[in-house]
């Protein structure tokens, strides 16, 4: 039977600073992702080989890391796909857990940060909504918070800025653009946000498992929006009497 | 043994197991009545479960067919689940379906929408109406995603990465929970007033499955040993269509949408199978049907090469696919190399739901246990003998509401429980013992034969020899768990979690083949070639109960509904026959 070898990057840095490469002989199915090689080290070679997984069908956003220096789901990955030897490192923007296993909650502290979906005031309910009004919204809630645009993000993997990232642009976009949604959030996205920082590289669209175009869709409209709720208050008061036309 | 862990103390007034759709509903509500709120998952938040729902949640909002209502809903509910359903469930139910779904929208969810701007609902299996709302086909990513946000924005307590091990009581009334979290490599004591279940399913019992790594039926495990009494653990439903080829992708689930938006079924001939088993519903039968007519195929020689039958929605072309049932597309394109507005799918029946669990009081989501609540796929009543297709969803929502009420009401008046330091002890020494034995046996060996017992022998189609060889496989595990262990630690460590899930997994086991041989009849989701028939003898609901040590069974007569529900029901069996 076919095998592949997997280099598998090791480590538990709050038990030490040592990091290693260990290597593991798979054999290999038809079909078999590179989660499923995995599971067969745990399962065969080494149990307490830390990695996290949920649904192993690329819905649920737990399995992202750098397979051979690319950033993805693991569970998306075909092991043809990568050659003979395959090599599995954690996400390089976060902090390591233990293996391949990373330590992602900083992004639930920024999530409790954005304000949430407020309705229009007096919106009559149940809603009325036109499917088209819905599309542009409705791109950004397949988003499965896999992180790994956080993660290919040089803005982030830099950490100097505070900068929340593109997988927050994405769910701020998704808030703004929901038809009846009746708050601002340009000055969040602005100041706490740090958008500013972002320079369009569009390493984030490229990385996404779902495909949302990140950079086109939701970055570039906020950045404008920003431009002008923030930079042109004139602007935003005709906005505002003549209605967004965000909205 | 006097020794000192360290660990960290929690206090809560409600705390939560799970962090699925029916956990997260039932925080919110808890927080909104003012109590302090702790939810524990053993998975990141945002990734359990309930994410991978698909085709929608039902309730008779009436939006596509206006002549729908609660008491269609409940008549198909109640018929579909041969009447062991707990009825007053199926009431509350199917009334509080729509007031949810309108919730969960002015929480902020998109559902696709109708020409007139309305929530759009789609057709699914034995729904009398098209009653189905939906976002595409990510409903489940867009309800935990909305509740999610929501919590996110209370003062709820969320630790995550925490798998709860132990359920602690004091004369029948709950006083915590005791538990780790993998990330930090820390054992956790968890004390509170009330506690709810909401830990999901067991759909990892078997080797094929649509679950997530996550549903072991932990939850059914710990509350048992705490003394909550468990029902309808026989009853699994199948899906009947789950992905076959490759093999690593073998169980995944193949939406229902699928036929809900015109996919068809046909054997290895081309024939249209359906029309000769369902003339009427097709395709969209109901569940345990629909599995049944495919699992007879297969066994007949009408299935594929790779056991299979196909599934074909080539006919509506690659836009309409795009636009209804893009995961779907993908994964076939992804996992399969399939392009399925192009070619048929190969599909078989795969484990998917289980109508079992923790019994509850249909209002308050109350347990046995004082204090001890339960609500979502852990807790049972409401299915009966097979679960709708989107009924769970829902149920998560309606549920999971009154079980956070339930449970905050409880809070008002009871005491806040306070764990002794023996019995932490005692638990963080039987944990460290995996950790710590000489040539231990792998726990995955094990996990393996008894997934491979449980889908080969406790199947779609029983017999009371297989069943019987699948509890010897169990008791054989069962004498070889003193055994099991992993070297490292705490922290991530996988294989510990399979020594945990082992245990809660071999007592689900036995549980739920025990209830298996004991129906001796075919009621819905449980099939028996050597019982074919339903027999009234079995209008009763099979019920565990752990007492000194030793399990007890019990066979409970199903309470009749009342007048007027009966009189629902008489109109839905004539639409349904
Ligand atoms: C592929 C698929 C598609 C589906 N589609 C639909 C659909 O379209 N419509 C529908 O109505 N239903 C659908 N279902 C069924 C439905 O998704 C589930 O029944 C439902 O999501 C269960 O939700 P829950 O809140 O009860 O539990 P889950 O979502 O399973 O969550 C369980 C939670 O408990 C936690 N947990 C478990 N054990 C422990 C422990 N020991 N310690 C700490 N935490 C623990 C988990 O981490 C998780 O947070 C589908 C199911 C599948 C698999
Ligand atoms: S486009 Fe902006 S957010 Fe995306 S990777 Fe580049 S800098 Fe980061
Ligand atoms: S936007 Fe895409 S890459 Fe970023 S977290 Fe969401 S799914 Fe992942
Ligand atoms: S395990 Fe869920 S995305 Fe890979």
């Amino acid at each position: 039977m076919h095998e592949v070898v997997l280099r598998i990057k090791r480590s538990e840095p709050s038990v030490s600073a040592e990091t290693r490469f260990d290597e593991f002989k798979v054999p290999v199915e038809e079909g078999m992702v590179v989660l499923d090689a995995v599971h067969y080290v745990e399962q065969n070679i080494d149990p307490t080989l830390g990695v996290r997984w949920n649904c192993k069908a690329a819905r649920c956003g737990s399995c992202a890391a750098e397979i051979n220096g690319r950033p993805k789901l693991m569970c998306k990955t075909r092991v043809e796909s990568m050659g003979d030897k395959i090599t599995i490192e954690p996400m390089r923007a976060f902090p390591v857990v233990k293996d391949l296993v990373t330590d992602v909650s900083h992004n639930f502290e920024i999530a409790r940060k954005i304000p949430p979906f407020t309705p229009k005031k007096d919106t009559p309910t149940p809603f009325l909504m036109q499917q088209s009004d819905i599309l542009r919204s409705k791109e950004f809630r397949t988003c499965i918070e896999c992180f790994l645009c956080q993660d290919v993000c040089h803005v982030i993997r830099e950490h100097n800025s505070d900068y929340v990232g593109p997988k927050h642009v994405v769910k701020i976009a998704s808030l703004d653009m929901h038809p009846l949604d009746g708050i601002d959030r340009s000055n969040f996205m602005h100041s706490d946000g740090g958008l500013g920082y972002c320079d369009i590289t569009k390493c984030c669209q490229e990385t996404c498992p779902e495909d949302i175009k990140i950079t086109d869709n939701a970055i570039i409209p906020e950045k404008e929006r920003i431009v002008d709720h923030v930079y042109d208050p004139l602007g935003r008061l005709i906005h505002r009497i003549r209605g967004s036309r965000w909205q | 043994m006097a020794s000192n862990h360290e660990y960290s103390k929690v206090e809560s007034d409600v705390l939560i197991i799970g962090a699925g759709g029916a956990g997260l509903r039932a925080a919110i509500e808890a927080s909104e009545n003012k109590k302090s709120v702790v939810i524990v998952s053993k998975s990141i938040l945002g990734k359990a479960h309930t994410v991978m729902a698909e085709g929608g949640m039902a309730a008779s909002l009436g939006n596509v067919d206006k002549q729908d209502s609660w008491k269609v809903h409940f008549a198909d509910t109640y018929i579909e689940g041969v009447y062991i359903n707990n009825w007053k469930m199926v009431e509350i139910f199917s009334k509080e379906a729509a007031d949810r779904v309108y919730e969960l929208e002015r929480f902020g969810a998109l559902f696709d929408r109708t020409a007139d701007g309305k929530i759009l609902q789609r057709a699914f299996g034995a729904h009398t109406y098209r009653r189905l709302c939906h976002v595409g086909d990510k409903t489940g990513l867009e309800l935990i995603r909305t509740l999610e946000d929501k919590v996110l924005h209370t003062d709820t307590r969320i630790l995550d990465e925490v798998v709860v091990t132990k359920i602690v009581t004091e004369d029948g009334k709950v006083k915590g929970a005791i538990g780790f979290s993998m990330r930090e490599g820390r054992f956790y004591v968890f004390q509170c007033k009330a506690l709810i279940i909401a830990t999901g399913g067991l759909g990892r019992l078997f080797k094929v499955t649509s679950n997530s790594w996550e549903s072991t039926g932990d939850g059914l495990a710990i509350a048992f040993r705490a003394g909550a009494e468990l029902r309808d653990m026989e009853m699994v439903q199948f899906h009947p269509t789950g992905m076959v080829w490759p093999p690593s992708v073998r169980g995944l689930l193949v939406t229902e949408g699928v036929r809900g938006e015109g996919g068809i079924l046909l054997n290895k001939e081309g024939e249209r199978f359906m029309l000769r088993y369902s003339p009427k519903k097709k395709e969209l039968d109901a569940r345990d049907v629909v599995a049944r007519c495919i699992y007879r195929e297969i066994t007949e020689g009408r299935g594929t090469e790779h056991g299979a039958v196909y599934l074909d929605i080539t006919h509506k072309g690659y836009k309409f696919i795009m636009d209804k049932l893009p995961s779907m597309y993908n994964q076939f394109k992804d996992f399969a190399g399939v392009d399925i507005s192009k070619e048929k799918m190969e599909v078989a029946p795969t484990v998917h739901y289980h109508m079992g669990g923790i019994k509850v009081e249909p209002e308050t989501e109350a347990t046995n246990v004082s204090g001890l609540f339960a609500a979502g796929e852990a807790a049972c009543g409401l299915h009966g003998a097979n679960r709708l297709g989107g009924n769970s969803l829902t149920d998560l929502l309606v549920f999971g509401r009154r079980a956070g009420l339930g449970a905050s009401h409880y809070s008002d008046s009871a005491r806040m429980g306070t764990i002794d330091e023996k019995e932490i002890n005692d638990e963080i020494e039987r944990i460290e013992a995996f950790t710590s034995k000489k040539n231990p046996t792998n726990p995955y060996e094990l996990i393996e034969q008894l997934r491979q017992a449980m889908s080969s022998k406790v199947g779609i189609v029983r017999n009371e020899k297989d069943l019987n060889d699948a509890l010897a496989v169990i008791n054989q595990i069962k004498g070889k768990l003193d055994k099991i262990g992993v070297a490292g630690g705490v922290r991530f460590n996988p294989g510990l979690i399979a020594c945990l899930e082992l245990q809660n997994m071999i007592q689900n086991a036995e549980l739920l083949v025990r209830a298996a041989i004991e129906r001796k009849e075919s009621r819905g989701a449980h099939t028996r070639s050597d019982y074919p028939g339903t027999n009234d003898e079995f209008l009763k609901n099979i019920v565990f109960r752990l007492e000194n040590g030793q399990i007890k069974m019990n066979m409970e007569p199903v309470m009749k509904p009342p007048k007027e529900l009966q009189e629902i029901l008489l109109e839905g069996e004539k639409t349904n026959a």
